[in-house]
C-alpha cells in the first residue's frame, strides 16, 4: 500500500516536471511574441530552410581540388585516394605533363558522390594536399544520379 | 419556433465540438512541442500567412479526404465501413446532453443552453460512451486481420473493465447531489460553502474524482491507457484503415477527450458556474457586488464552461505526453485491484457521512 503511495507520488512528480517544461518554454514564447528579447529562447528547433546552423570548419562537406599557382591542378594522379576510398567512388586517369617537375596530371578526375561516404580519407591520403572537403556546401541533393557525378570542372571550381 | 431554436442549439453544439476538436489536433502538437522544447507544426499556411500553424487542422483534413478510401480485399465491406461511423456517430451524439450554460432569456423566451434537459443525462453520456466499445470491436472483427482482432479484444477488455470503475465512482456523485439531471447537478454545485468556497463536487467526492479521472483516461484509449491501439509497436484495430476512415477514429479519440472534460467539469468543478457569481452578477465574499446584466452573465457563463474545459483537455494530453504505456496485467491490476476497490470505499465512505451529517 505505502508502495503504491510511492509511485503515485512518483508519477505525480513526473507530471510536474513536463508541466515545468510547458510553463518555462510558455513564458519565453509568450516574450517572444510580445517583442522582448530574452536571452533563452522557448525552443531549441532551428527553423532549418530560413536559419541554418553554423557549419563547423572541421565539417567534411563537397570536395574540391586545389590549384597551383598557375592554375593547374595540384594533382599528381598518384592514385592514392582512389586506393583508399572505401566505397571506391572516385576515379582518376592519369595523363603526361611537360614540366619534368610534374611528370603526371589527371586527365580525368571523377568523384560518385552518390556512393561517396564523406569520410574524409582520401583528403588524409592525399600527399600533394590536392583535395579538400572544406566547401562548406551540404546541401548537394539533386533529381539525377547523373548530376551527382562531379568531374575535373565542377570539382576545380 | 421551438424546433427552429432546437436546430440552432444542435448546430452550434456540434460547430462548437467539432471545432474543438480539429484544434485539439493542433494544441495536442504544439504542447508536446513545447513540452519537449520544440516549435511543433508551424509551416502550414494560406498565402504565407502562418499563423503559428493555425491552419494545420485543415490542411490535415484536406489531406485526408483525398487519400484513397481503401477497403481491403478480404474485409467485410458493410461492416467495415460501417464501425468508424459508429464510434464517431455514439461520441458525437453525447454533446446533447452537455450543460453549457444557464437559461438565456431573449424576448420573453427561455432558452435552455443545453441540447436536450433530460432526467438521466448523465447516464445517457455514461450510456452513450460505453455503446462506442461497438466500434472498436466492428472495426477489428470486419478488417478481418487476426491482429487487428486482437486489438479490438484487448480495446474491449479494456474498456468494459473500467467501465465498471467508471459507474462506480460516479455513485458516490449520484448519493450526493440529489438528481441525475445534469441541469441540477450544475445549479447544485453554484451555491457556497461556508459563505465564500464554491460548492464544486471535488469537494464533496475527491476519491471519486480521482477514480473518475484516471478511469475516463482509460476510456479515451490514449497513451498511458492505448493498449488497443498501440501505435508504436504492437498492432491495433484500425490497422486496415486509411483516410478519412481512419480519420474518424483518430477525431473519436479527440472528441472522447472533449467529453470526458466536459463530464469532470459539469460533475466536479462546477460546469458552468463561475464562482460567487449568482443570476445577477458578482457577490463577492469580502462583500462587494458587482452587478451585470443577464446577456454578460450568460456570456461569463459560457466562458467559465469552456475555459474549465480547455483546463482539462491541456492537462489529458499533458498526460498522455508524460507517460509511458501500461503493461496489459498492470493496466488490468489498476482497473480491477485499485480502481474498483477504491470507488467501492469511496461509496461506502460517501454513506457513512451523508449518514452522520444527517
Amino acid at each position: 500500500m505505502i508502495k503504491a503511495l510511492e509511485y503515485f507520488i512518483e508519477i505525480l512528480k513526473g507530471g510536474l516536471i513536463t508541466c515545468r517544461h510547458f510553463m518555462v518554454n510558455m513564458v519565453f514564447h509568450i516574450l517572444r511574441v510580445l517583442g522582448l528579447k530574452t536571452r533563452r529562447k522557448g525552443a531549441v528547433t532551428i527553423q532549418y530552410p530560413e536559419e541554418k546552423k553554423e557549419i563547423a570548419p572541421r565539417h567534411r562537406s563537397l570536395h574540391r581540388l586545389m590549384r597551383r599557382e598557375d592554375g593547374k591542378p595540384r594533382c599528381v594522379s598518384c592514385l592514392l585516394c582512389v586506393t583508399v576510398c572505401p566505397s571506391e567512388c572516385i576515379y582518376v586517369e592519369a595523363s603526361e605533363d611537360p614540366d619534368p617537375e610534374v611528370q603526371k596530371v589527371p586527365a580525368k578526375f571523377t568523384i560518385d558522390l552518390s556512393r561517396c561516404c564523406f569520410c574524409g580519407f582520401c583528403v588524409e591520403a592525399c600527399p600533394e594536399d590536392a583535395i579538400r572537403m572544406d566547401t562548406a556546401k551540404v546541401e548537394i541533393a539533386d533529381y539525377t544520379r547523373k548530376d551527382l557525378i562531379f568531374d575535373l570542372d565542377k570539382l576545380l571550381r | 419556433m421551438d424546433v427552429l431554436i432546437g436546430i440552432i442549439k444542435i448546430v452550434c453544439a456540434l460547430v462548437w465540438f467539432l471545432t474543438l476538436t480539429l484544434y485539439l489536433t493542433w494544441l495536442e502538437r504544439k504542447e508536446s512541442a513545447v513540452i519537449q522544447d520544440r516549435i511543433g507544426a508551424n509551416r502550414a499556411n494560406i498565402f504565407g500567412l502562418r499563423l503559428i500553424g493555425l491552419f494545420q487542422p485543415f490542411a490535415d483534413a484536406i489531406k485526408m479526404i483525398f487519400k484513397e478510401d481503401f477497403v481491403p480485399p478480404f474485409a467485410n465491406k458493410f461492416l467495415h465501413t460501417l464501425a468508424p461511423f459508429l464510434s464517431f456517430f455514439f461520441v458525437a451524439i453525447t454533446i446533447a446532453a452537455v450543460p453549457f450554460g444557464d437559461r438565456l432569456e431573449i424576448g420573453g423566451r427561455t432558452i435552455n443552453l443545453q441540447i436536450l434537459d433530460f432526467d438521466a443525462g448523465l447516464l445517457f453520456i455514461l450510456a452513450m460512451l460505453s455503446l462506442g466499445i461497438y466500434g472498436i470491436i466492428i472495426s477489428g472483427w470486419a478488417s478481418r486481420n487476426r491482429f487487428t482482432l486482437l486489438g479490438s479484444m484487448r480495446g474491449a477488455a479494456q474498456l468494459i473493465s473500467y467501465e465498471v470503475a467508471l459507474g462506480l465512482s460516479l455513485i458516490g456523485v449520484i448519493m450526493v447531489y440529489p438528481s441525475l439531471r445534469l441541469q441540477t447537478i450544475v445549479a447544485f454545485q453554484g451555491e457556497n460553502l461556508l459563505g465564500w468556497i464554491p460548492k464544486w463536487g471535488v469537494l464533496f467526492q475527491p476519491l471519486g474524482f480521482l477514480v473518475f479521472f484516471f478511469a475516463a483516461l482509460a476510456e479515451t484509449k490514449r497513451v498511458p491507457f492505448d493498449l488497443p491501439e498501440g501505435e508504436s509497436e504492437i498492432i491495433g484495430f484500425f490497422t486496415e484503415y486509411g483516410g478519412l476512415k481512419w480519420g474518424l477514429f483518430m477525431m473519436t479519440d479527440f472528441m472522447e477527450i472533449i467529453v470526458i472534460s466536459c463530464l469532470v467539469t459539469t460533475l466536479f468543478f462546477g460546469g458552468w458556474q463561475v464562482p460567487w457569481m449568482s443570476a445577477d452578477g458578482f457577490h463577492f465574499p469580502w462583500g462587494g457586488t458587482w452587478l451585470l446584466p443577464h446577456g454578460i452573465v450568460v456570456l461569463f457563463q459560457l466562458l467559465a464552461f469552456n475555459l474549465k474545459v480547455f483546463f482539462f483537455c491541456w492537462l489529458q494530453i499533458l498526460i498522455r505526453w508524460t507517460y509511458p504505456r501500461f503493461r496489459y496485467d498492470q493496466l488490468m491490476d489498476l482497473g480491477w485491484k485499485v480502481l474498483i476497490p477504491l470507488s467501492l470505499v469511496n461509496i461506502i465512505g460517501t454513506g457513512i457521512v451523508m449518514g452522520i451529517l444527517k
